[in-house]
């Protein structure tokens, strides 16, 4: 059961309209490194963990990337408030536009779909808990080019905020992981 | 939102946030006794202020949880998260 709460992690505001910002930041909604495909990944895998920990690991991490996925859309949604088609031709954004609208579709930046081609469930917890690891400095990778590219200081202020996000769930991860290899290397010889 | 809401609402997001933070903490140091002394005192800071935001703005979260309401049915109302000008 999930239950949705009201109200954004982090406020999301934006300085200025910024369409091309947007369709950079589009990759964190649907592109390989990006939220959806947090939450899922995490989401998924929780089913083959061994204890306890583990599975409350991936639950809480899960769900408060699917608080992230929502920053993102808010972002988009904010810096493309009120833009006319005619801003869109100009921002080069047409062929968006011409597909979806102003809609925020799981796409990354290149409209390419998202798929859970970018995510894996190997059912073995030491594989999947090593992807996890990769998949957050990915994702802080990530956000740190997307601060680079803009110089809107209130927009950066929330891509900061997930990029820390990115660096604490990395560290939650690798102690997951140490719990995980101290459990099963117990089983083993007791 | 009026400003007393938005006042509300920051409140409550730093007070979730530090017990994000300590919820994912403690899954990972689950015998941290400070850590969970901690936990409860912001748990118990954070039921007040949802309260007075809940009071102020509407409900905050779904199918009940935000406990008995009142007439009318504000779940509905806007702004949605995304639409806040803060
Ligand atoms: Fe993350």
């Amino acid at each position: 059961m999930w239950l949705y709460e009201k109200k954004l992690e982090y406020p999301v505001r934006v300085g200025k309209k910024d369409l091309k910002m947007a369709k950079y930041i589009l990759t964190q909604f649907g592109g390989p490194n990006g939220e959806l495909s947090a939450a899922i990944r995490y989401l998924s895998q929780r089913y083959s963990m061994p204890t306890g920990r583990a599975k409350g690991v991936l639950t809480d991490i899960g769900t408060e990337e699917l608080a992230h996925w929502e920053m993102i859309a808010t972002m988009i949604y904010k810096l493309t408030k009120g833009a006319t088609p005619e801003e869109i031709r100009r921002a080069d954004l047409g062929s968006t536009y011409a597909i979806w609208d102003k809609g925020i579709f799981p796409s990354d930046s290149n409209g390419v779909p998202w798929t859970s081609a970018y995510i894996n469930t190997m059912g073995d917890p030491i594989a999947d808990l090593h992807e996890d690891m990769a998949a957050e400095q990915k994702a802080r990778a990530t956000y740190e080019n997307l601060i680079n590219l803009t110089d809107d200081v209130d927009l950066q202020d929330a891509l900061k905020f997930l990029r820390e996000r990115e660096v604490v769930h990395f560290q939650r991860f690798g102690e997951t992981l140490d719990h995980l290899q101290g459990y099963m290397n117990g089983k083993k010889y007791f | 939102m009026d400003q007393l809401g938005l006042k509300l609402l920051r409140e409550v997001q730093e007070l979730e946030f530090a017990l994000i933070e300590l919820n994912l903490y403690l899954d990972t140091h689950p015998d941290d006794e400070a850590a969970l002394s901690t936990f409860n005192k912001l748990s118990t800071r954070y039921a007040e202020v949802r309260r007075a935001y809940e009071e102020q703005v509407g409900p905050l979260v779904n199918y009940g949880h935000s406990g008995p309401v009142r007439e009318p049915w504000r779940w509905i109302e806007e702004p949605w998260p995304w639409e806040i000008e803060y």
